[in-house]
């Protein structure tokens, strides 16, 4: 009992940053129709430049405030430098031209920072565990990653919602020739998007720093797994996104936890082991294949797109 | 020059110049070139067979990498077991191990052309941006297939303990093995040639042009697309079933997405929606890989703003520059 509340706290955990990742990848593709591979460098970079500056001052908040300003300027350079020359190219160009980016931005890192990982202290106020349940310690760090990732989407609701960026950005996902002539300046709108997505990534980047090793290459690992929370949420869906990441997470995780076990109890030990451990590593595709197959376009699929 | 000649002739000077590597590299002493051109060659296979379902057929795959892998892993495997004499399967029917190249590359071919019925006729309910995706998460799943499966090395790999045995060639030795290659990538494009011109060719490309109108005229586009992808998924197959060969060893990382990455940067960088194209981009993209590693250990900061750059400002490709065509209906 004690271990499938742990595992579904570490579900959630997943499902949170999964959710930071593909909020704004979701919005570039859907509203942008831009296909962009070099969103997990994004994530690699606040990781990197949190763990420098917490490395430097000793202070968890100012090399998160840094990461968060770094990533968000890199994300604007970068779409006015490059992406804003693919939007109107074919989907095949765009795949290509950030593939470039990849290589560019990880091999940078490896000049940067060198080969070897690096690794973050958690802050001293988040290294203690709290008892949610009485019995069950859980790493405080953790439960703050939980706790952030929902005010994330608490934000990002109001900003769609209530705000006038929100609409603005609404408007241009379903059309953005009407939105451009009714006087929105369309190309700064995109600017702004793509600079707020690649904070949210920079974001999942500093909060997995004390978590995974910090290393070159660590963007795509979680690029591939946003992606298939995006084909299933339904391109372009801020909701379908959260509901997806959660989703994603969940399976990933307890796939991982209790697939082994539940093969051992029809096959031999090691057999089991290696195939409940493959089976949990093809758990979320799976789970991709099915909902394609079931609904093309996605949970929530956005119209106009 | 007319068109005609400035596609041909540059074409003929590769032709002949391949032909005599083995003797261009036996005279500057470097051995090293034949296994270098044998591998550059079967990518060029990989990368021509991607341009049929890329370039003809306007499907944006994303995931080819995972043909390629399955057919590496298929010769591995059946190598594997025809070593030691075990059977790779006893139920439901058994099937031996072999090191014969007659055997064992026909069943990488098939291997690959089965997954791509699988992956294919999922994927293609989905087009555009949803159909990159899909493709890339199923070769991932095939990845992360490959490496649970601890008989046979999981994420180590597979060593081959020798090359497969071809009746009547001796394919230990490179020279032999580099023509093979060249002989394989030669009839494929023959037969390329003759299938993007048949009536089958034909379609595909109107699909890509006008799916709706295809449709209108009767045609079952599904049927035809999904034709398409296995065919280019079996050669692709080959062509891992000749790179397990040349390089005596298979990883899990031979289906890597970044390994599809790089086949489709090799098409694009070529000229898609023409055969020869991926050949040339096949042939650019390895050599400066090549020469760059010999440059810097940090090559990709050069290759990767390298490719930005021809996102942007090529239209066409290698070839399109060469024979001065813009591609084919792009």
């Amino acid at each position: 009992m004690l271990l499938i509340v742990e595992q579904f706290l570490n579900g959630l955990q997943l499902g949170v940053m999964l959710f930071l990742m593909s909020a704004g990848l979701t919005l570039v593709f859907g509203i942008m129709r831009v296909i962009n591979l070099a969103h997990g460098s994004f994530y690699m970079v606040g990781a990197y430049v949190a763990a420098t500056l917490v490395h430097q001052s000793g202070s968890f908040l100012f090399g998160l405030a840094g990461a968060l300003l770094v990533t968000a300027l890199l994300g604007m350079v970068v779409e006015r430098v490059v992406l804003q020359r693919l939007y109107a190219r074919d989907h095949l160009d765009q795949v290509l031209a950030t593939f470039g980016l990849i290589l560019l931005f990880n091999e940078s890192t490896r000049m940067i920072w060198g080969r070897q990982p690096l690794f973050m202290d958690v802050p001293d106020w988040l290294s203690h565990t709290v008892e949610l349940i009485p019995g069950a310690p859980y790493p405080s760090y953790r439960l703050a990653i939980i706790v952030v990732g929902m005010l994330v989407s608490v934000f990002l609701y109001l900003l769609f919602t209530r705000t006038r960026l929100g609409m603005q950005i609404r408007a241009g996902a379903s059309n953005r020739e009407m939105i451009a002539a009714l006087g929105v300046n369309i190309n700064r709108l995109y600017t702004l998007v793509f600079g707020l997505g690649a904070l949210l990534a920079g974001l999942a980047g500093v909060m997995a720093g004390p978590i995974l090793a910090v290393e070159s290459g660590m963007g795509e690992s979680i690029l591939i797994l946003t992606f298939v929370v995006i084909v299933i949420g339904g391109i372009g869906s801020i909701r379908g996104a959260l509901i997806a990441a959660l989703l994603v997470g969940m399976v990933d995780t307890l796939g991982r936890a209790f697939l082994p076990a539940l093969f051992r109890l029809f096959l031999p030990v090691a057999q089991a082991d290696g195939v409940g451990a493959s089976f949990a590593s093809m758990s979320a595709y799976i789970l991709m294949a099915a909902v394609l197959v079931w609904r093309p376009r996605g949970l929530f699929p956005v119209a106009g797109s | 020059m007319p068109v005609a000649s400035r596609k041909w002739v540059p074409l003929a000077v590769l032709a002949v110049f391949l032909a005599a590597l083995p003797g261009i590299a036996e005279m500057l002493g470097d051995r090293y070139l034949v296994s270098l051109f044998s591998r550059l060659l079967i990518y060029a296979l990989v990368a021509v067979s991607l341009d049929l379902i890329l370039g003809y057929g306007g499907m944006v795959s994303f995931g080819h990498a995972a043909f390629f892998g399955v057919g590496a892993y298929t010769v591995a495997i059946l190598s594997f077991h025809g070593f030691e004499g075990t059977p790779f399967l006893e139920w439901p029917l058994r099937i031996e191990g072999s090191t014969n190249a007659l055997v064992t590359l026909p069943a990488a071919a098939l291997c690959a052309a089965i997954f791509a019925l699988i992956i294919g006729s999922l994927s293609l309910r989905t087009t555009g941006m949803h159909f990159i995706m899909i493709t890339l998460a199923f070769a991932q799943m095939l990845y992360f297939l490959y490496i649970s499966l601890e008989r046979y090395g999981g994420d180590d790999g597979l060593s081959l303990y020798s090359r497969n045995d071809l009746p009547g060639l001796d394919l230990s030795d490179d020279g032999n093995f580099y023509y093979l290659c060249l002989g394989v990538l030669s009839i494929s494009l023959f037969l390329g040639e003759r299938l993007i011109n048949s009536r089958f060719g034909q379609v595909i490309q109107g699909i890509r042009e006008n799916e709706r109108r295809m449709l209108a005229l009767g045609f079952p586009v599904y049927r035809y697309r999904l034709a398409c992808f296995v065919i280019a998924g079996g050669i692709a197959g080959l062509g891992g079933g000749l790179i397990a060969n040349q390089t005596e060893f298979v990883s899990p990382g031979l289906m890597h997405w970044t390994q599809s990455g790089e086949i489709l940067v090799m098409v694009l960088l070529g000229g898609m929606g023409t055969l020869f194209g991926p050949l040339l981009g096949a042939l650019v993209f390895l050599l400066m890989e090549e020469i760059l590693t010999g440059i810097t250990e940090h090559w990709m900061v050069i290759m990767g703003p390298f490719l930005i750059g021809v996102v942007l400002y090529t239209r066409g490709g290698i070839y399109g520059l060469i024979t001065g065509q813009e591609k084919a209906g792009g």
